[in-house]
């Protein structure tokens, strides 16, 4: 029943999570296809540089979680293409959802830091709440 | 990440770099002067310093799109060598700023600004924007309702604007208004004319006028130091920013040489020391600049703003550049600090807060972020120095687990609460697998421990130290205080 499914992501261990969510609908569906949708937020370049002062620079951490996910995909033979935008999480992906015609979006109940969420809000709960579409929120 | 070739760091983005620039430059002149005014110098010297700087930097700067200038960190630092000595020494002061960034650029010592705590960054820019801020309001005392009247105008329109329309930076929307009203309305209100004059001319070409003597150094070396650190701090963080901002890599040992080249040429030219701007930095991305042509336009249109309209520049209110430095102030506070206080550890907030506070008592950036760092290395010491100690009786053998770091640091609370009661056991067995000795002190300590057994009659042995530990144990071990 889900043919068109997206998943958004932002690199984080929640979004590696809500892949596997994502892939096994597409597996129930021979023609089901995923796009895969990347959000990158350079709005909070102070604050970001400053949280992840410390972590070594050069290494993207979310990076290779990308690749993970395309790995999966790919392991699993699943269609898949990618999709990166820039802008602020929230209202990129919904109005990228509502643009679209998807059956169903996939999402990570939390996002890359919890420190973030707290200070702007949950993008999970603003997707769930705006998109059109059915909103799967993978805890 | 990826790193830009030199052409494409040029001209990859002709038309935004020449248009973000321009915004830039328009945005450096209230803040060049109101940077001189904190240094205690000439609005000329922080004018010409960020005309030159940014134009040098578009050369030999290692972060393309990254705008520097005469900043507050810098001028902050530089008040009492001007009130004590005057403008040559600053001028030489930055000369030896420039060198000491070069060879710090030279050992390639950039990755090590990594090593400073996050949170005593946080508290960096914390301190910075307090600093700015509390700076204006001197412009206050003795200031009528007009004076406050213009500044709350200022801000008003400076955040207000941006919600109806983005064509025009609204910093410069404010002033340009002010400016109008003030002068339609004759109103005789301070402006940055009585603050010094606006030279209208290209600055030239000469060496500081200072003795060549050991007393020089030894007056100008402290103060080059200190601007040497703070101006390569805020550099790398901002240049780490712009890379965050457009998810491209930059070579940070190459910026340390670049500011230091800079400095050097600005010392040249009568300008005073800058560094990157961590806001002007964000302008330029934000209104699209990328490459290296954004810091060349900005500084260029600056020198040309203050040579064909230095007249105009020098009528606007003091009021309107107090408006401007609040938001300046206003955008460098790290505000998402204050909101992760709950959940950060509390070692983390003390480091930041007492790096803030250490800051605005010295007014000396410098000194903060050295203090920051002891201060969490302090902690850092503590946290680990905790060794837990659990015992269990098998038989008549004793066994007693040691867990954690043995090392100077930790050993004297150990030592001194070490429980040597048997309950009845003979023998004592101490299990290192989960503990690892550091140092000499370790091993003394525990030769200690062990003869201690030894005097009530007891044996003690010694199980689980790793490859190293043991190493040390045996090259030490009752060797330490046999004499």
């Amino acid at each position: 029943m889900y043919k068109n499914i997206l998943l958004a992501s932002d690199g984080s261990e929640h979004a590696l999570r809500a892949s596997d969510h994502a892939f096994h609908l597409a597996s129930c569906n021979q023609e089901a296809v995923v796009e895969i949708l990347y959000v990158i937020n350079r709005a909070h370049a102070k604050s970001s540089t400053l949280q992840n002062w410390n972590s070594p620079e050069g290494i993207d951490v979310n990076e290779e979680n990308r690749s993970a996910i395309e790995l999966k995909a790919k392991k699993a033979d699943i269609p898949y293409q990618v999709t990166t935008l820039e802008g602020e999480p929230g209202p990129t992906i919904v109005e990228y959802a509502n643009q679209g015609e998807f059956d169903v979006v996939v999402i990570g109940s939390r996002g890359l830091n919890g420190l973030q969420e707290m200070v702007l809000g949950s993008v999970s709960h603003k997707v769930a709440k705006r998109v059109h579409c059915p909103v799967l929120i993978i805890k | 990440m990826e790193v830009q070739s030199f052409k494409e760091s040029w001209f990859i983005n002709t038309k935004g770099d020449l248009l973000s620039g321009t915004v830039v430059a328009l945005a450096l002149v209230p803040e060049a002067i109101a940077f001189s005014i904190i240094a205690g110098v000439d609005p000329m010297v922080g004018l010409y310093a960020s005309f030159i700087i940014a134009v040098v930097i578009a050369f030999v700067g290692g972060r393309p799109g990254m705008i520097s200038g005469a900043t507050g960190a810098m001028a902050l630092l530089m008040v009492d060598l001007v009130a004590g000595y005057g403008l040559s020494y600053l001028l030489a002061a930055t000369l030896l700023t420039g060198v000491l960034q070069i060879a710090f650029g030279i050992a390639k010592l950039a990755r090590f600004m990594r090593f400073i705590p996050r949170s005593v960054m946080v508290g960096f820019v914390n301190a910075l924007a307090i600093l700015i801020f509390t700076a204006q309001l001197e412009h206050f005392s003795g200031a009528g309702w007009v004076m406050y009247a213009m500044v709350i105008g200022t801000l008003a329109i400076i955040y207000l604007l941006p919600r109806v329309s983005t064509a025009v930076p609204s910093a410069l929307v404010a002033i340009v208004v002010v400016t109008a009203i003030a002068f339609l309305t004759n109103t005789t209100v301070s402006t940055v004319g009585d603050m010094g004059e606006i030279t209208k001319a290209f600055p030239s070409f000469f060496l500081p006028a200072v003795p060549l003597t050991f007393e020089t150094l030894r007056i100008i070396f402290p103060y080059a130091l200190g601007l040497a650190v703070v101006g390569l701090v805020e550099s790398l963080l901002t240049a780490s920013i712009v890379d965050e901002s457009t998810g491209t890599y930059s070579n940070k040992n190459q910026e340390s040489k670049g500011q230091g080249i800079a400095n050097i040429i600005t010392g040249c030219f009568g300008g005073m020391a800058g560094c990157a701007m961590i806001g002007q930095s964000v302008i330029n991305v934000k209104s699209g600049g990328r490459g290296r042509l954004s810091s060349l336009t900005a500084g260029v249109v600056l020198i040309l703003l203050i040579v064909f309209l230095g007249d105009i520049v020098s009528q606007i209110p003091m009021a309107a550049l107090v408006g401007v430095m609040i938001m300046v102030s206003i955008g460098t506070f790290d505000w998402n600090s204050i909101k992760t206080i709950p959940i950060v550890p509390l070692t983390d907030n003390i480091v930041m807060v007492v790096t803030v506070i250490t800051v605005i008592l010295t007014h000396n950036l410098a000194i903060g972020v050295l203090t920051g760092i002891l201060l969490s290395s302090m902690f850092f010491v503590h946290k680990i120095s905790k060794v837990h100690i659990r015992r269990s009786i098998h038989g008549n053998r004793m066994m007693i687990y040691f867990k954690g770091e043995l090392f100077f640091a930790s050993v004297t609370d150990l030592f001194h609460e070490f429980d040597y009661t048997m309950d009845g056991a003979k023998e004592v067995v101490l299990d290192f697998s989960e503990a690892r000795l550091w140092d000499d002190s370790a091993v003394a300590v525990l030769d200690k421990i062990i003869r201690r057994f030894e005097d009530q009659g007891i044996n003690a042995y010694i199980i689980g130290l790793n490859k190293l530990s043991s190493d040390l144990n045996q090259k030490l071990a009752r060797k330490l205080d046999n004499h």
